[in-house]
């Protein structure tokens, strides 16, 4: 018989569904938890927590200015998973897909990362740069823990489609367009075509990512696929507050913030 | 059996592999099917060492060093003279190569990482002799070090880009030369400099390099009638020491790598990965590298651009673990006195790079007995080092 992963047990519902991306740390941990809630106020339903890196070559300016900002502050992989058990005191509820570069991971080493992942709640994980190819011990570990792998499909995976969309666990993630992370002010013209045939093979959810930016964006995924998950955009409306948070003005930041939000994906 | 590597999943025992965004793997797989085409195609390996002769002037010379013989004592030395190949240094070799490769994929335009400006110099150089657009990524710290190449990768009509994430030097031009190609790979070629990145890159550039180590081979068994007891070569990425290395493999040569030890390897301020790195993955690939204990990459240091790098590539990891080449680092001090004690001696003035390999060699010849012989190979020439050289020795000369 087949039990539910903890993350399929938090999953409210497996359509429509709002996927934030923030990084963790990023201007503070304390911060981190604020957003995190506020994004849950606003209907998301999996949080992506991003560990900032030193080197993330899946991703452009926006987030890598977020991570160094993070990176500042002193935050760590260990240090963003341990932050998931304060995230759950302060009531988020939905599930958490831990996202970070492999490197960080193989420096704790896969036993003790798992671990670590297992004893602090963590339901999902994402690492961008660990291919289907190279990602068969860490499915493995994934499995073995009941936290799902989160895969990424792209406008160019081809005949690996198929086999990603497959293997795919909690849900999929579909690059809309090829490149790095951030906001675009077009959605590519194939890209629709594209997450139809993802969809024909994929058994999880299919939410779409890189680029989206807008409400019209927001509408338009929607109306396609399962889920849209948004990372820069939202880092950009952290970094508009960050002279509040500077300033100590937390309520006014957080209430610009989940406005915006709102305004997003209404 | 003779082990063949990369396997075909492009590792070299633990290393290499494909650590790179989904977006990447469409791009790389067809690399690959191209490489492997067209290097079992002979048309294709006729132009690439047809060009090598006729237009980058090889074969470059081995050129006996009789004088610092002389002086040091010891083993004979040998110089396999790179800094002689057009452009002035081996990357020409690989940039050749890749652009031959390019054109037959049809791709028209080229995107290049570059440190201190050589491999951006032999890119822009194929861009323009093959009638290809070129984009170089360069650090803005590298930009304002390196003013001299900047202006020649300009004059050859090449775009420079400045980058300013991170310290803004070879591992950031790295990165952004790798977004840039995630985005824009249906029509780019991304001409990597070294023996680095994910598979296949480095088995190609190791294939385009091997030039070096089989001319000296060929003429070393000319002068000497058996091969070199000991072969040097620098490491910083690892090219010109791959493509030297390669060939003599299955020889009885004992192969030394030479790092950059910068200021000292008990020092912070250092480049000397596999001295002092650990496992890890860096651009694509699993190799040593430099980082602090949560993963995060950290900056190298060494007075030599091209060395300045904190990651190796994954063949040389490999070479190092199973002990098959010995690597020694060599601090900016002692590099720069074998540098001066090489141009006065041979009025020969190599490459800062180059002389951490010679070095490294002066160190052992003298312990080593006059029916000895050693090979350096002398990767490139010192003329983009000279306002480096002119701050150091303006005193002394």
């Amino acid at each position: 018989m087949l039990t539910k992963t903890s993350f399929q047990g938090k999953l409210t519902k497996t359509e429509n569904l709002f996927i934030p991306f923030i990084v963790a740390g990023d201007p503070g941990p304390e911060w981190t938890i604020q957003f995190a809630l506020g994004l849950q106020e606003e209907g998301a339903d999996v949080l992506e927590l991003g560990v900032p890196y030193s080197d993330p070559l899946a991703d452009g300016p926006t987030i890598q200015r977020a991570a160094q900002r993070a990176l500042k502050a002193g935050m760590s992989l260990r240090k963003a998973i341990e932050l998931v058990p304060k995230l759950r005191e302060h009531g988020l509820e939905i599930p958490v897909v831990i996202f970070t570069y492999y490197n960080p991971v193989l420096q704790i080493g896969h036993e003790e990362f798992f671990e670590l992942l297992e004893k602090n709640g963590v339901e999902g994980l994402l690492i961008p740069d660990l291919p289907f190819e190279e990602s068969e011990e860490i499915r493995n570990h994934s499995e073995e823990k009941g936290i799902e792998f989160i895969s990424l499909v792209a406008p160019n995976s081809d005949q690996r489609i198929k086999q990603i969309a497959e293997h795919a666990k909690g849900f999929l993630y579909c690059v809309s367009s090829l490149g790095v992370t951030g906001e675009r002010k077009e959605m590519s013209a194939g890209a629709l075509a594209f997450i139809e045939k993802v969809r024909q093979h994929s058994q999880v959810p299919v939410a779409v990512g890189f680029g989206i930016s807008t409400n019209d964006h927001v509408r338009l995924v929607r109306d396609h696929a399962d889920g849209v998950i948004i990372g820069s955009k939202i880092i950009r409306l952290i970094e508009a507050e960050l002279e509040n948070i500077e300033k100590g003005k937390m309520d006014e930041a957080l209430k610009h913030f989940t406005d915006e939000i709102r305004a997003l994906v209404q | 059996m003779l082990q063949v590597f990369p396997d075909l999943k492009g590792r070299y025992g633990d290393f290499g592999g494909k650590y790179v965004p989904e977006t990447l793997m469409g791009p790389l797989q067809e690399l690959e099917e191209s490489l492997d085409q067209a290097m079992a195609d002979p048309d294709f390996l006729k132009e690439y060492h047809h060009v090598l002769k006729e237009y980058a002037g090889r074969p470059t010379s081995l050129s006996y060093a009789d004088k610092l013989t002389g002086q040091l004592g010891g083993a004979k030395i040998y110089l396999k003279r790179e800094d002689l190949n057009h452009t002035g240094a081996h990357k020409l070799n690989n940039a050749i190569g890749q652009a031959l490769l390019a054109k037959r994929m049809g791709k028209e335009k080229i995107i290049a990482e570059t440190g201190a400006g050589q491999h951006g110099v032999a890119s822009a150089t194929v861009a323009a002799k093959f009638g290809l657009e070129c984009i170089v990524f360069m650090g803005e710290e590298d930009i304002r070090r390196q003013e001299l190449n900047v202006f020649r990768m300009k004059l050859l009509g090449a775009e420079v880009v400045s980058v300013s994430s991170g310290n803004g030097t070879l591992k950031d031009a790295t990165n952004e030369a790798i977004r840039y190609w995630v985005a824009n790979c249906e029509d780019h070629f991304y001409l990597i400099g070294s023996v680095v990145g994910p598979h296949p890159y480095p088995r190609m550039v190791r294939d385009f390099q091997r030039i070096i180590g089989d001319e000296s081979k060929r003429q070393f068994l000319e002068v000497e009638k058996e091969l070199p007891d000991r072969i040097f070569a620098c490491v910083g990425g690892g090219s010109n020491a791959m493509g030297m290395f390669y060939p003599f493999l299955e020889d009885k040569s004992e192969l030394v790598g030479v790092e950059a030890a910068g200021k000292g390897i008990d020092t912070p301020e250092h480049a000397a990965t596999l001295s002092k790195g650990t496992p890890g993955v860096i651009h694509g690939s699993m190799t040593y590298l430099m980082q602090d204990e949560n993963g995060q990459i950290t900056e190298p240091y060494s007075i030599s651009a091209g060395l300045d790098y904190p990651g190796i590539g994954p063949e040389h990891a490999h070479l190092f673990q199973t002990k098959q080449v010995r690597y020694e680092a060599i601090t900016d001090e002692e590099a720069l006195d074998a540098l001066k004690l090489l141009t006065q001696t041979e009025g020969i003035i190599p490459a800062i790079e180059s002389a951490h390999a010679l070095a490294q060699a002066f160190k052992e010849a003298p312990q080593m007995s006059e029916n000895e012989t050693i090979l350096i190979n002398l990767s490139g020439r010192g003329d983009k080092d000279m306002a480096t050289l002119m701050e150091h020795f303006q005193e002394e000369v």
